[in-house]
């Protein structure tokens, strides 16, 4: 895999800035067929900012951008996407057919407008207007005017904001099984269990840099931390004194206590509270992977240069 | 990994067909027409205005020849309608709800969004002249010539598009639900100062020296001629409206290409 057979998108030491701001800076990224690449980050993080390098909204100021080893503003490399953007209102008055009709006739070799329908689970929806459907139900339209080209690359910004948890585990389905064909898959999203149930790969941004990038597995490894849960009788107070323990925090029966080295903890908990009951010890998810990873990063550029908006 | 390389590798590089390119013009311009045709809130001011007042002073007030004037007058201000409104509501309307920016990246056919919009306000600006010349045939009893019929719905159809472009370029100056009020304060003075709702004589003399300045004046103008009234040259009035299109394009091209 050495030559770029199956690359589908890079960026290649991107730069950009919006009026003194660094949106990017010195960003890398590949994404190659059969793959979804979980492109993570806070707001102002510069997720954005490669996604309309990529798509062709944007010119980078420096560095190299490809979709299909072409400029991103050529149709010809376009025809091969699909794109699910966060915010686009679709016109209000066309019927969900009319507007899969209208999407698929961009392309060169589209899906049949049944097809798309019935992968993104809107069949039912086809002669209503855009503007009488409820929020969960416009996603999934676009979700379905984003496959209905037959991409090889999928651009799917933030696909499952509003929707229900049976809606977005159904979305989860197609998604893999668009990948099992070999279709690309750029995803960005807030919901790190939307990450952690599709991604191949992790790409962590803060600040126009990329922080992390590797598999979901590596991304959880880089962090240290374990979670220990327990029913026990001992005060918050004592277990927060304790020097190994980062963080403690109480719900209405459980204790739950963050730490780098586990052992040492459980042992002391068990010598101090002989009553101590439902013991866990848990590798950190990748929620706390992710918030230790930018806390890093802010701490990082804080000290070295103010923040900037 | 080998699987999934053998997929990509089978898929060959598929070139549009011309066929399939026309034909995503084609349903461009079809799904504009319906989208725009389908909303009451933004046909109704189009074809209202100019049949309510063509009806007020057109039929109720004067009869006879003012009637036949106040045809041409009334009708080149229905046809400016759904080229401002049109065109420059929709386009601002979404550049701020990136719809737009969603077109940008899918791969749309270059122009086909315009050219869509374009369809569209001839659409609208022919069913307004129809509307006038229905009203102007059996309500004020203009007697027309067929000729005469088919050069005002000509006029209608094609002097739609110098005020798209004027339209558009408003639409590059603002996002969302202000254009209808920046649009109506172009349209409603320009209509007013180059002769659309008085005639020019009724104006103060300095204001009928500028009228010319406007391109509506030499829309009027073609007008007049399509019912008779105007025997002049219209070479000059036709080059101007030409004028008028392709310096608005291209300023909002501009504009579009910069700002998004």
């Amino acid at each position: 895999m050495n030559s770029s057979i199956g690359v589908a998108a890079r960026l290649v030491a991107v730069g950009k800035s919006y009026g003194g701001v660094m949106a990017l800076d010195g960003v890398d990224l590949q994404l190659r067929s059969g793959q979804l690449l979980a492109l993570l980050g806070s707001n102002g993080a510069g997720k954005s900012t490669a996604i309309s390098l990529l798509l062709g909204l944007l010119r980078p100021d420096a560095g190299t951008v490809e979709l299909f080893g072409q400029a991103p503003g050529r149709i010809q490399a376009r025809r091969r996407i699909g794109v699910m953007l966060q915010h686009a209102e679709l016109p209000p008055t066309l019927q969900v057919g009319e507007l899969l009709r209208l999407t698929a006739s961009y392309y060169p070799a589209p899906r049949s407008l049944i097809e798309s329908a019935e992968l993104a689970g809107v069949s039912d929806l086809l002669k209503r207007p855009y503007a009488r459907l409820s929020g969960g139900q416009q996603r999934r339209v676009q979700f379905a005017l984003a496959l209905c080209g037959r991409p090889e690359l999928l651009f799917l910004d933030e696909p499952t904001v509003g929707m229900d948890i049976q809606t977005r585990q159904r979305l989860w389905a197609t998604i893999r099984q668009l990948i099992v064909e070999g279709c690309a898959v750029l995803l960005t999203t807030h919901y790190l269990e939307e990450a952690e149930a599709l991604a191949d790969r992790v790409c962590v941004m803060a600040r126009g840099r990329v922080i992390h990038e590797g598999s979901v597995d590596e991304f959880r490894a880089r962090v240290a931390l374990k979670r220990i849960r327990c029913l026990t009788t001992l005060p918050l107070d004592t277990v927060r004194g304790w020097p190994e323990v980062s963080e403690v925090r109480q719900d209405k029966v459980r204790l739950h206590i963050t730490v780098v080295e586990a052992e040492a903890v459980v042992r002391r908990l068990l010598e101090t509270d002989p009553q101590l009951r439902e013991l866990e010890v848990q590798r950190a998810g990748v929620a706390e992977a992710f918030t230790e990873l930018t806390q890093d990063a802010d701490e990082a550029s804080n000290s070295a240069q103010r923040e900037a908006a | 990994m080998e699987a999934m390389r053998s997929v990509t590798q089978s898929i060959p590089v598929i070139e549009m067909p011309r066929r399939r390119i026309i034909g995503a013009y084609l349903e461009e311009a079809r799904s504009e027409c319906l989208r725009y045709l389908r909303a009451p809130a933004f046909m109704r001011p189009m074809l209202l205005f100019s049949t309510v007042f063509y009806l007020m002073f057109g039929v109720v007030l004067n009869h006879g020849e003012a009637s036949r004037y106040l045809l041409a007058s009334y009708s080149a201000f229905g046809i400016i309608g759904p080229g401002l409104f049109g065109f420059g509501v929709s386009l601002a309307i979404e550049r701020d709800g990136g719809l737009l920016t969603l077109k940008r990246a899918l791969p749309m056919p270059p122009g086909a969004y315009l050219l869509g919009k374009m369809v569209m306000a001839m659409v609208a600006a022919t069913i307004v002249t129809v509307l006038l010349l229905l009203i102007g045939v059996f309500l004020a009893h203009v007697v027309l010539s067929g000729g005469q019929m088919l050069a005002l719905l000509l006029t209608g159809m094609f002097g739609v598009l110098p005020f798209c472009a004027l339209g558009m370029f408003v639409g590059t100056l603002i996002k969302g639900q202000g254009a209808p009020g920046l649009l109506n304060l172009v349209y409603l003075p320009m209509a007013f100062l180059s002769g659309l709702w008085l005639p020019l004589s009724m104006l103060p003399h300095a204001l009928q020296r500028l009228a010319p300045i406007w391109p509506s004046y030499h829309l009027n103008q073609l007008t007049q001629a399509a019912v008779g009234l105007n025997k002049g040259p219209l070479l000059g009035d036709v080059l101007v409206l030409i004028g008028f299109a392709v310096g608005f394009i291209w300023l909002a091209e501009r504009r579009l290409r910069r700002h998004g």
